[in-house]
């Protein structure tokens, strides 16, 4: 097991004709997923080849879905276009819609993720994430496959280069599944679903969380890990220097007043128990104590 | 993007809610000749993008011209909380019944919409919430509804507002609502909204920001844009489409990724806490990823260009991007930069073809570039190299 995406992941790409759209879906294909089309309307019919297979376009999702019993959209069309990608990915009933976009106006993914809620059947990650990877299954989005490979810790950021600096620093321990949240204000899976996931997850020992500045995920998890959480977590929060009321690259990353601070975070979680980091490298340590310790 | 007072009131004029004349004007003479047309008496408001102007003195009754002048003189110039008044608005006067407040805002948290409604307004919000909660009416908004006049219907009721007010500021509200949806705000904040002699609902002060990612729908917001409060470097930056903040210290931080740059700057911070002066983070610049030669040039420019700065992190993680493409992009921006070059440079590569990076940065051999393996060691590098410039 891993969690939201394995071996048997059905992947469409909203997108794939598009330049971001095809590199990701050749380095989909090299790591191992099973891209079954794409989608770009107006264009069904047509298909695009990568190696020596080709992968047919579809005008909309519906189709794809009927044609291949696809059960992800991966989704790297233009934020002016992002809010009805999704919204089609939802109404063909898609369960899992990574959304990668960056810059994808707030106010679209409200409204698309309310509508994702509604629909009780689409979970949303994202905006503006690199998706998630269970290195050896199955990989949705762009991080890249070869930093690590498959092993037993889960991963969750907001951060994608954070994301690929951890992986990196234990790629000799793996991988369950590493998953990319996004860095908007608003995002449709959040540190909370897959810190569930990962504790339900069978494959999975420890927990590595990552957050940085704005809003109160990470407080949330916090209050979750305390209650439901029994195996380790790690965690790091990024955003210490940031000054009060500046972005700071994420649309999301902003200290409002005195709301949304790293420190605030980072004393929420060890006050849950959670040991956390002061950089990436530490914190990667302090994983790889856990897994030793664990192993012994 | 936050608006300025006067901007705001004019995107509600737009929307029909009902907001008083005003001009805004840059001297005391424009002030002096607005407030002729508009007819006495007027008031006359410090426009800038913060709070606190009525303590800080920057909002004034004038019932004379003289007193225009005399009011406008002052304000102008002012400084509140950091920042300087260049312009003020001079409004029509109201006669003021009550006031109340309201806002509509993201709300990250439920991840939808939130209306806050007081028939207690006028003061600091944040004061109220904490001091009164129960006086201030919290509502989810469904993004896909909006604020429907069923439900400003209930705030108004649930808020205590009067029957007889009931139907008109509920009418204001939606109009409200429509605003924030159409114009892609994640803020509108109205403190206060008043009840005037006559009974009239008026929208008297207005907070407004706008959703910088919903700009490609809207071409209008070119206008609101005002630099004049920014930093210059920030403006240098943002023309080059550089993701770049100010900050006030000395090491200079350049990385690729919003989270990486963010640990970057802590990790510096920490590093310099025991170094003489304490060296500390000069800015956030995030290069994204596959950046060229090019974007690490302008980068670098624009970082070289802060007097404070006295040595550079380069902080790069190779995920897509290969770190021999990096390495190349900090040699064709030292050879483009030239004589400009001028302080030394702390260069962390890790990830994607890390080695092919590294060798490639040992034989450019440039006496400023120092190649350090780890992140941690890296920025306590930078941090010892800015303490001893300093």
């Amino acid at each position: 097991m891993s969690i939201l995406l394995d071996s048997h992941s059905k992947i469409i790409v909203q997108g794939m004709t598009g330049s971001e759209g095809r590199k990701h879906t050749q380095r989909m294909i090299m790591s191992g997923s099973r891209i079954v089309g794409g989608v770009t309307p107006g264009k069904g019919g047509q298909s695009v080849r990568f190696e020596e297979d080709p992968v047919p376009v579809f005008g909309s999702v519906m189709e794809a879905v009927e044609e291949t019993g696809a059960d992800v959209s991966v989704i790297f069309v233009p934020a002016p276009y992002t809010r009805a990608a999704v919204m089609e990915s939802i109404k063909a009933q898609m369960p899992l819609v990574v959304c990668i976009t960056e810059g994808v106006p707030v106010g679209d993914t409200a409204h698309f993720f309310s509508a994702a809620q509604e629909s009780g059947t689409t979970r949303l990650i994202g905006p503006n994430c690199p998706g998630l990877i269970s290195p050896g299954k199955s990989n949705a989005g762009i991080i890249p496959a070869n930093i690590s490979g498959p092993g037993r810790i889960g991963l969750v950021s907001k951060s994608g280069t954070l994301t690929y600096q951890m992986m990196y620093e234990l790629r000799d321990i793996g991988f369950s599944t590493a998953v990319g949240i996004g860095g908007d204000p608003i995002v449709g899976t959040t540190h909370i679903d897959c810190l569930k996931a990962f504790e339900d997850d069978p494959e999975t020992d420890a927990i590595v969380m990552i957050g940085e500045i704005g809003g109160d995920a990470e407080e949330r998890a916090a209050d979750f890990i305390r209650e439901n959480v029994s195996k380790p977590v790690v965690g790091y929060v990024a955003g210490f220097t940031a000054p009060e009321g500046r972005t700071m690259g994420h649309a999301g990353a902003i200290v409002s007043g005195s709301a949304g601070t790293a420190q605030a975070k980072k004393e929420a979680l060890e006050a849950a128990g959670v040991q956390v980091g002061r950089t990436p490298s530490e914190t990667a340590q302090l994983m790889r104590e856990i897994m030793t310790s664990l192993r012994n | 993007m936050d608006l300025f007072e006067f901007q705001a009131r004019d995107l509600f004029d737009e929307y029909g809610v009902p907001v008083l004349r005003g001009s805004v004007a840059t001297t005391a003479e424009q002030a002096r000749s607005a407030a002729e047309r508009l007819g006495l008496p007027v008031v006359v408001k410090a426009q800038v993008k913060t709070g606190g102007r009525g303590k800080a003195g920057g909002v004034k009754l004038a019932r004379t011209l003289d007193e225009v002048t005399e009011h406008a003189e002052a304000i102008l110039g002012m400084d509140i909380n950091g920042h300087t008044v260049h312009q003020v608005m001079v409004a029509e006067g109201c006669d003021i019944a009550e006031e109340y407040y309201f806002s509509l805002l993201l709300d990250r948290t439920n991840r939808s919409y939130l209306a806050m409604c007081s028939v207690e307004g006028g003061v600091d919000i944040e004061t109220l919430a904490k001091e009164s909660p129960e006086k201030l009416v919290r509502n989810q908004i469904d993004p896909l509804v909006g604020l429907d006049r069923d439900t400003a219907d209930e705030i108004v009721a649930e808020a205590g507002f009067r029957p007889e007010d009931r139907n008109r500021v509920a009418r204001v509200l939606v109009q409200l609502g429509r605003v924030y949806r159409r114009e892609d705000c994640t803020l509108v904040e109205v403190n206060p909204l008043v009840k005037d002699a006559f009974g009239d609902i008026i929208a008297l002060d207005g907070k407004v920001t706008l959703d910088d990612n919903a700009a490609f729908r809207h071409p209008e917001w070119e206008l609101l844009v005002d630099d004049s409060s920014t930093d210059p470097l920030e403006v240098r930056a943002k023309s080059k489409d550089l993701n770049y903040v100010k900050l006030d210290g000395n090491v200079g931080v350049i990385g690729n990724g919003a989270g990486l740059v963010m640990s970057t700057l802590d990790v510096v911070a920490k590093a310099g806490e025991d170094l003489p002066g304490h060296p500390h983070p000069a800015n956030f610049l995030d290069i994204g990823g596959g950046a060229s030669a090019q974007v690490m040039a302008n980068g670098l420019e624009i970082i070289l260009a802060d007097e404070q700065v006295k040595s550079v992190f380069v902080n790069v993680f190779g995920g897509i991007t290969a770190c021999n493409e990096v390495a190349n992009g900090i040699v064709h921006a030292m050879r483009m930069l030239g004589d400009k070059a001028t302080k030394p440079l702390v260069v962390r590569l890790d990830g994607n073809a890390v080695e092919v990076g590294r060798a490639i940065l040992e034989e450019f051999d440039h006496p400023l570039v120092t190649v350090v393996d780890t992140m941690d060691a890296a920025a306590r590098k930078a941090a010892e190299l800015a303490a001893q410039e300093a």
